[in-house]
Order: structure tokens, then C-alpha cells, then sequence
């Protein structure tokens, strides 16, 4: 006699300890199986876009710093390229490869949050979360030698970045280049063969490659599904094209190649900023750029790599201080798209670690 | 480097593909009539010299007299980008054919674009408002939108 | 006078001292109070002596518990109220009792404010058979051990009760996996037991600390391996504790509930710790028998031991999933527990009244079964998930295999 079951609806609602920012979800369950999941953000809608139509292509900057606030400097980078695109202007040598070495260092941040706080959806009590953001704190003091704040930036400018470092900066760089490889170490020790980590999240929230490319994904999550496509590889901008690295990719898409590969990345970012210390010189780190910007009338798109996947800015320009359309794709938006197919026919559990691993940021989603 | 394709050459292979639907181009841009923008895309996608997999990213600008939506794509396999765009005139009620068939990530997107600009999508599984709750009154990208007095 | 109870008899003797002081008091020139009440005041004495014992040093427990996950997370711990942060315990407390008691609307009421007792009930129960010391006991019940399975069981309808009446469908979610892990969990803890009790021969606690010539741990590894994590899922600690999962439930049965019932729920679920502890260190390490320091101080530093094993246990280990976790206990815990059965039942009936020679024979046996098991399935388990090596970087070819991107 089959019995009679009823699904019901939850709410995980804005409110959760685990739902990385004001994300709500309304899932149907049946049993712990779940039958659909229904993403509602908009929580943190600020209005980002129309607030930039007022605001000078300067002051636009800080706007782009809280986006995704976990890597801010990226978000700068992906704006200031669609500025210089629009107007053409070409930042000077040193202006590149410090703006490299602060993306890649930006980029070790934002995926020791993610692996920190993926392992604390799984369970871990917090343990492997304070050991990420033990190495986080050093590059965060990295950062306030360069311009003073540790988190919402605001570094780069129109034509280059805003200061130079000062020399203590290489000094503790270097350091920090010589340890950090041991810490990863460490983690991988600790974590990757965690029995109790493989069985959770070893086959559960598999991404087909197909799938990612028609919900257009990127970033690790393209990757690890099995894509090769990095936008530092294949339309390379600042020096990407002058240092060699590689592109950790994946082979089936669930959780754990997901955390491998952030991993995997964090070790190539430690590369990309060796090659980029050893090669800068000596010069100025900002073109000669009015301070009020004026780019002639026209549209541009600029993107970068970041550590989330492809940010991009779409600039509409009238001539005037202001941009006339200032439109963000991000990348945290359309990888929630992906979420539901992945969802479904899931557990409870299983949903909480996938949505940990897809690593999305909702200043970002929401703007 | 991902080579943007010249205007003029994806004009002429889409007007020979589907006649009467290209309205100018320029360098990097081609204009297309807003009702042809679903065979248009799906020519872009499944032809194999352009061969455009994957849809960047969806958005509208609001040029008073018309919206203009513009559609950024990217092919994987050739790493040559294509940016179509297309112009709805008139203000009220503006719609466009909706490219949800065609690629999956292009839903979120459009719901914002319906959201915050106010254009139509037909065809479109789900188009509620994403960002801001059902009821809220106008579009806040609009140029002519005037916050509520407090 | 004869007392009337029949326990009594087989109390201990700081008992009947006690009784006795008290059957020869007189309040205003009544005469001796009656028996009933002497007894009753002596037991309440010992009774309310030994609670307050075992909550004070929960409560200090809390604070250690706290330092030392923050150890383990390399940070510091609480450090603020009194010398090292001592006074965080009495700061808990005052917060917790001076929080407003939420009760949301449509809750079932008495079931309500009824769970958190239940709940609490049973970890305190476990401390009336444990022998502390030498000699030292509430009661030596002839049943010690079944009265202490028993009572273990009494959380399973406390948790239900609290996810039932909250209303609120993440506390029933985390009252349905409750009751699901902690009754399949149940069978594995008696299997292991079953084990102890075949080589003591008795029920009662004291006799079998006193039958342990060899700690039981060297002659019953298995048993010890599947008892400690038994006891870790009846408790609902990490890597076990899917009941009250913190990044997915939200709080589990006790999300509805604040101030000191939630308390009580949290008092309760660290006294359950220092409970295990001390039924692990009365079946498995010879309880308070110890050289030359007094009696008392071996228990506590074997309990303090075993509670510390538990804790970085629970500091380490990400947690499992609900169906992991059942079948844990059904196909990997459930057969070895039979299995130790099995084996313990032939050597005790091959060697009746063992030699110590013969017992170190036996623990031999049962050291190589142990090993050979736990390797054994561990291997097989991690056949299915074999860990990779990390990602070898990948040279980049060209884009979906088509043409070489530069």
C-alpha cells in the first residue's frame, strides 16, 4: 500500500547561516529529495547602474568596489579596462604589472574565503575557516600598504593605479611568496583527503560542460566542469600575455573538483605574481589623465578573469563626465542560473555543499 | 586575443541567411529588426564558421526615443566575439523575442533587463521581476523615472 | 531502627553515616524525625551534592571546551570576563536567564516547555551508578548497565517532543533525523557493551570495574572503536551531529527556543559528554583504579582524557551526511559489533575463568580481528572514493579542442 506523502515547502530564507549573503530560497521537498528550488534575491539591490550615471568615471570606482566585496580590486580592474578601452588610453608598464600582482593577490583572497567558508557549510566547526583566513589576514595587511584600506579598495584608476608601492611592500611580497606555497601545503594535508570530505562531495552537484556553456558559467566552475576557457588565456589583457601559467581544469564537475580547482589556482596565482616581481621596472604607475574623464561618444565592453569568473562592464559613453549607461554583467548572477538543474533530485545536505562550492557573492548578484 | 568580428562581414552572412533582418553596422556592430532577433541568434549559434556557443551577456540601454538591446556573444571554438544589437522604439511596451531557448543563461538576465527596464520578453518561461518585488511601480533604469515623493 | 527501604542496604556506608546523623535529629522537641524524611534528607544531600559537582564542572568544561577549539583554530578563545576568561561560564549564565523566553505562536505548550527537562533528565541519571572512587556511589544497582542504556534513551522522545511542538518545519526536519540517528545508533552501543559484560560477568557498574584486571580497552578494541563512535552519535556531536547542523538547519529541534530553556538544552548536551566519558572510563579503563594517587583524581583524569578525545574529535571532522550516517551504522558498525559478539563468546566459553596469561592471549586475538577489520573495511570503502592527487596543472589546449588558442 504506497503511502500518501505531501511535499513541502521551505523557505531557506535571507536569514541563514549558510546562505553566503541575503539569499532566499523556496525549495519543495519531499523527504529530504528535493523536487524544485526557486532563487528570490534582489536583497541587497542598491541600484548600482543608475547610481553610476551620476557620479563621475572616478568617483564610479568606488561603486565597482562593492560589487563583489570579497575581491574588490578585481571589479576595479574589469572597470578601469572598459574605461581605457572607451577613450583609449594605455596605462604605463609598471601601472600593468602591479595591477597583475594585486588581481592574482586579490584572487588567492577571494578563493581562501570560498574554500574557508565551503568547509564550513560541510561541517567542519570553523577549524579549516580560520586557518584560510590566517593567510587572508597577511595579505589583507599587503594591501593596506598599498593604499590604506584592506577591503573595499579602490586602488586602480582610469590610466593606471593610483599610487606606487612603497618598498616595504616587496619586501614583505617576497616573504609572503616564500610561505604561502607551505600553507597551501597544509590545507591540501588537512582537507583533500579527508575521508568524510570525499564521500560529501565527490559525485554530488555535477556540472556537464554542455550545461555550463549554455547557462553561460565561468570562472573555476567552467573549469572544473571541463571547459578550457580563461579569458588570461584567451584575450589576455594588462601582462597576462608576458608570464606563463596554467589552467587547472576538471574532469566531472562535482563539489570536490570544484575546491580542487580553486585550489589548483591559488598555486598558479602564486606563479603569475613571482614572474611579475621579478620582471616589473622602474617607472611611473598612472598615464597623464584629466581628472574628469571625458571619453568620446560610443559603447565598450571590458572584462576580466575574476576570481568568481567573468566580470564584465559595458560602458555607454555621451561625451560627458558621467557614463551614460553603465551596465555590469556579473558573473555570481549567471551562475546562480546553473543552480537549479544542479539541485534537483538532491539532498538537503547535498544542496547546502553545492551552493557553497558555486561560490556566489550577492553584493554581486544584486548590485 | 578574441578578435571582434567586423560589422559588415557577420551583416552580410546573416542577410544571406535570413533576408531583411540587418538594418546597418558599423565596425564592431551589427543592427538587427527586434523581431528577427531569435532566428538571427539561432543562425549566430548553430552556423559553423561564426558558431557562437556562448552568450556573454544581455543587456538594454535606454536611448529616449528607443531601447536598444544589445547582445554580446562569444565563440569558444573560433574565439571571435559578436555584438548584435537591436532598437525597439517607443516607450510603452517595447517587446522583443526571448533567446531562453536558445541558452539557458540568458533567463536571469532577461528577467532584469524586464525588471529594471521594462522590455518585454515574449516567449520567456518565467518573466517576473527579479530584483525588485512584484508591484513596484515603473522601471527604475528608465531615464524618465522619478523617485516617489517620500 | 531498621530502615524500611530495601536499596538501602546496598548503599555505601558514607550513605548510612549520613542517615544515621540525620534519624538522631530532633526539631523542636519533636521527637527523632520519622525514617522516611532521614532518608529522604540524606539522599537529597548526596543527591544535590554530586548534580552540582557534575554541573559546575560542566560549566568550567564549557570554558575549557571554548579555549581549546580556539586553540585548535589558532585563535584564542574566550578572554575577556575574569583572570583568562574564567567568568565566561557565569556570564552565559546570567545572559541566558535574563532573556526574554520567546514562545511563537502555535506551539503545543506543555509539550514545549516540557522538552528541555526531558531532555536534561538523562545525562544527569547516567552519573547515579558510576562509581567515582573507590567505594564511592549513589547506588550499585545489580541492572547498572541497563539502567544506564535506558536512560540514554530518554533523549530520542525529548528531541521530538521539541521539534514537534515548535512549529516550525526545520525543527521537525532536525527532530525526524534525530530520531532516526539516535534509534540506529542504539543497537551498536548494546553490541559493544554486550562484549564488556560477557568478560565481567556482571551488570553493576562497580563489579565490572572491579572484574578489570586488564582494562577492558586492551582486551576489546572493537568494542571500544564502535563505542565511542556510538556514543558520539547518541549525542549528537560532531562528526554526528546532523540534528542540530549549524549551516543547514539553522539550530535543528532547538531553533524556537531562547533564554534558559535553551539553556538547559545546551547544559545538556554538554553533560552528556562528561556522562560518555565517564561510562567509557568505568567499562573500558578500569574506572578509578589507578597507583598511588587517591581514587577520585584517576577517575577524573581518565574522564577529563576521554572528554578531551571527544572534543578534538569533534574539532577536526567535517560532518556526514544523514544516509551516510545510517549506513554507518547499519552496514559497518551493526556487523563488527556482532562479529566482536561472536568472538568475545567463544574465548569466554574456551576459557572460563581466564589466567592473566590467557587474557593477554585474548587480547592479542582481539587486537588482530580489530585491526584486521578496520583496515579491511576501510580499504573497501576507499576503493569506491579514491583519493586523487590534486589537480596537476593542465597545458592549455586549444579552446573545446578546436583550434590552438594563443
Amino acid at each position: 500500500m504506497p503511502i500518501r506523502t505531501e511535499p513541502v515547502t521551505i523557505n531557506l530564507g535571507p536569514q541563514h547561516p549558510s546562505t553566503h549573503g541575503v539569499f532566499r530560497m523556496r525549495i519543495t521537498f519531499d523527504g529530504e529529495i528535493i523536487l524544485d528550488v526557486e532563487p528570490v534575491f534582489g536583497y541587497l539591490h542598491r541600484g548600482s547602474e543608475k547610481l553610476a550615471e551620476e557620479r563621475t568615471y572616478t568617483q564610479v570606482i568606488t561603486l565597482t568596489d562593492r560589487l563583489d566585496y570579497v575581491s574588490s580590486m578585481s571589479n576595479n580592474l574589469a572597470y578601469v579596462l572598459a574605461v581605457e578601452k572607451l577613450a583609449g588610453i594605455n596605462p604605463p608598464e609598471r601601472a600593468m604589472y602591479i595591477r597583475v600582482i594585486v588581481a592574482e593577490l586579490q584572487r588567492i583572497v577571494s578563493h581562501l574565503v570560498a574554500t574557508g567558508f565551503f568547509l564550513n557549510d560541510l561541517g567542519a566547526l570553523a577549524t579549516p575557516l580560520m586557518y584560510c583566513f590566517r593567510e587572508r589576514e597577511k595579505i589583507l595587511d599587503l594591501f593596506e600598504m598599498l593604499c590604506g584600506a584592506r577591503i573595499t579598495l579602490s586602488y586602480m584608476r582610469v590610466g593606471g593605479v593610483f599610487q606606487d608601492a612603497p618598498p616595504d611592500f616587496w619586501h614583505s611580497l617576497r616573504d609572503f611568496l616564500n610561505y604561502m606555497p607551505g600553507y597551501i601545503d597544509e590545507y591540501e594535508t588537512l582537507i583533500t583527503g579527508n575521508e568524510i570530505m570525499l564521500i560529501r562531495t565527490k559525485g554530488t552537484g555535477i556540472l556537464s560542460g554542455e550545461t555550463a556553456i549554455n547557462s553561460s558559467i565561468s570562472g573555476p566552475i567552467l573549469r572544473a566542469s571541463g571547459v578550457n576557457w580563461d579569458l588570461r588565456k584567451t584575450d589576455p589583457y594588462d601582462v597576462y600575455d608576458r608570464v606563463d601559467f596554467d589552467v587547472p581544469q576538471g574532469t566531472v564537475g562535482d563539489n570536490y573538483d570544484r575546491y580542487l580547482t580553486r585550489v589548483a589556482e591559488m598555486r598558479q596565482s602564486l606563479r603569475i605574481i613571482e614572474q611579475c616581481v621579478d620582471q616589473i621596472e622602474e617607472g611611473p604607475v598612472r598615464a597623464e589623465v584629466p581628472a574628469l574623464v571625458r571619453p568620446p561618444i560610443g559603447d565598450a565592453y571590458g572584462h576580466v578573469e575574476g576570481p568568481k569568473g567573468e566580470l564584465g562592464f559595458y560602458i555607454v559613453s555621451d561625451g560627458s563626465i558621467a557614463p551614460y549607461r553603465f551596465k555590469i554583467r556579473s558573473p555570481s548572477l549567471i551562475n546562480l542560473s546553473a543552480l537549479r538543474g544542479m539541485l534537483l533530485g538532491s539532498k538537503l545536505a547535498d544542496m547546502i555543499v553545492t551552493f557553497g562550492s558555486m561560490d556566489i557573492n550577492m553584493g554581486e548578484v544584486d548590485r | 586575443m578574441t578578435t571582434v568580428l567586423a560589422g559588415d562581414v557577420i551583416a552580410r552572412l546573416v542577410e544571406d541567411f535570413i533576408p531583411g533582418s540587418v538594418k546597418e553596422w558599423n565596425a564592431s556592430d551589427v543592427w538587427v529588426k527586434p523581431e528577427s532577433i531569435l532566428e538571427v541568434c539561432t543562425f549566430l549559434k548553430t552556423d559553423t564558421a561564426l558558431g557562437c556557443d556562448y552568450l556573454i551577456s544581455v543587456s538594454a540601454v535606454d536611448y529616449i526615443e528607443y531601447f536598444e538591446m544589445v547582445y554580446h556573444l562569444v565563440s569558444m571554438s573560433n574565439n571571435h566575439s559578436v555584438v548584435l544589437k537591436a532598437k525597439c522604439l517607443g516607450r510603452e511596451d517595447p517587446t522583443v523575442p526571448s533567446i531562453t531557448s536558445l541558452w539557458q543563461g540568458a533567463d536571469f538576465q532577461e528577467r532584469e533587463v524586464y525588471d529594471l527596464m521594462g522590455v518585454k520578453f515574449s516567449g520567456h518561461p518565467n518573466l517576473k521581476r527579479i530584483m525588485l518585488w512584484e508591484g513596484f511601480p515603473g522601471h527604475p533604469q528608465r531615464k524618465d523615472y522619478l523617485e516617489p515623493p517620500r | 531502627m531498621e530502615p524500611i527501604y530495601v536499596p538501602f542496604r546496598e548503599a555505601n556506608s558514607f550513605y548510612r553515616n549520613l542517615y544515621d546523623l540525620f534519624a538522631e535529629w530532633s526539631f523542636w522537641g519533636v521527637s527523632p524525625i520519622p525514617d522516611w524524611l532521614a532518608y529522604f534528607l540524606a539522599g537529597f544531600l548526596i543527591v544535590f551534592t554530586v548534580v552540582n559537582t557534575v554541573v559546575i564542572v560542566t560549566t568550567i568544561g564549557t570554558w575549557v571546551e571554548r579555549r581549546l577549539i580556539g586553540r585548535f583554530q589558532s585563535r584564542v578563545g574566550p578572554n575577556r570576563w575574569g583572570p583568562w576568561g574564567l567568568a565566561t561560564p557565569i556570564a552565559d549564565a546570567v545572559k541566558l536567564l535574563s532573556k526574554e523566553d520567546t514562545r511563537p505562536e502555535g506551539v503545543d505548550g506543555w509539550v514545549f516547555n516540557l522538552a528541555p527537562l526531558v531532555f536534561i533528565v538523562s545525562p544527569l541519571l547516567v552519573f547515579a551508578v558510576i562509581p567515582f572512587g573507590e567505594g564511592t556511589y549513589i547506588a550499585n544497582l545489580n541492572i547498572g548497565i541497563l539502567f544506564i542504556i535506558a536512560v540514554t534513551t530518554a533523549p530520542t522522545i525529548a528531541m521530538f517532543m521539541a521539534g514537534w511542538a515548535s512549529g516550525n518545519r526545520y525543527s521537525l526536519f532536525g527532530a525526524m533525523r534525530g530520531v532516526a540517528q539516535l534509534v540506529s545508533y542504539e543497537v551498536p552501543m548494546v553490541l559493544s557493551i554486550v562484549g564488556v559484560l560477557l568478560l565481567s560477568g556482571s551488570l553493576s557498574l562497580v563489579d565490572i570495574v572491579e572484574a578489570q584486571r586488564i582494562p577492558f580497552i586492551v582486551l576489546q578494541p572493537l568494542g571500544f572503536f564502535i563505542f565511542l563512535l556510538a556514543i558520539s552519535a547518541e549525542m549528537n556531536r560532531s562528526p554526528f551531529d546532523i540534528v542540530e547542523a549549524d549551516s543547514e538547519l539553522v539550530a535543528g529541534f532547538h531553533t524556537e527556543y531562547s533564554g534558559m530553556k535553551w539553556g538547559t538544552f545546551q547544559l545538556a548536551e554538554f553533560i552528556a559528554p562528561f556522562g560518555a566519558a565517564a561510562i567509557i572510563t568505568t567499562l573500558f579503563l578500569k574506572g578509578w583504579d589507578g597507583p598511588l594517587l587517591p581514587s577520585h583524581l584517576w577517575f577524573f583524569g581518565k574522564v577529563c582524557f576521554v572528554w578531551f578525545v571527544l572534543l578534538w574529535i569533534r574539532a577536526t571532522l567535517p560532518r556526514l551526511r544523514v544516509d551516510q550516517i545510517m549506513a554507518l551504522a547499519w552496514k559497518f558498525l551493526f556487523p563488527l559489533g556482532i562479529l566482536n559478539l561472536f568472538i568475545t563468546a567463544a574465548q569466554v566459553l574456551v576459557w572460563e575463568d581466564p589466567t592473566t596469561g590467557q587474557l593477554w592471549i585474548m587480547a592479542g586475538i582481539n587486537w588482530a580481528v580489530a585491526i584486521a577489520c578496520l583496515v579491511g573495511v576501510s580499504q573497501l570503502m576507499s576503493d569506491k572514493l579514491s583519493t586523487r592527487a590534486p589537480l596537476a596543472p593542465v597545458p592549455v589546449k586549444g579552446a573545446r579542442g578546436l583550434r590552438e588558442v594563443r
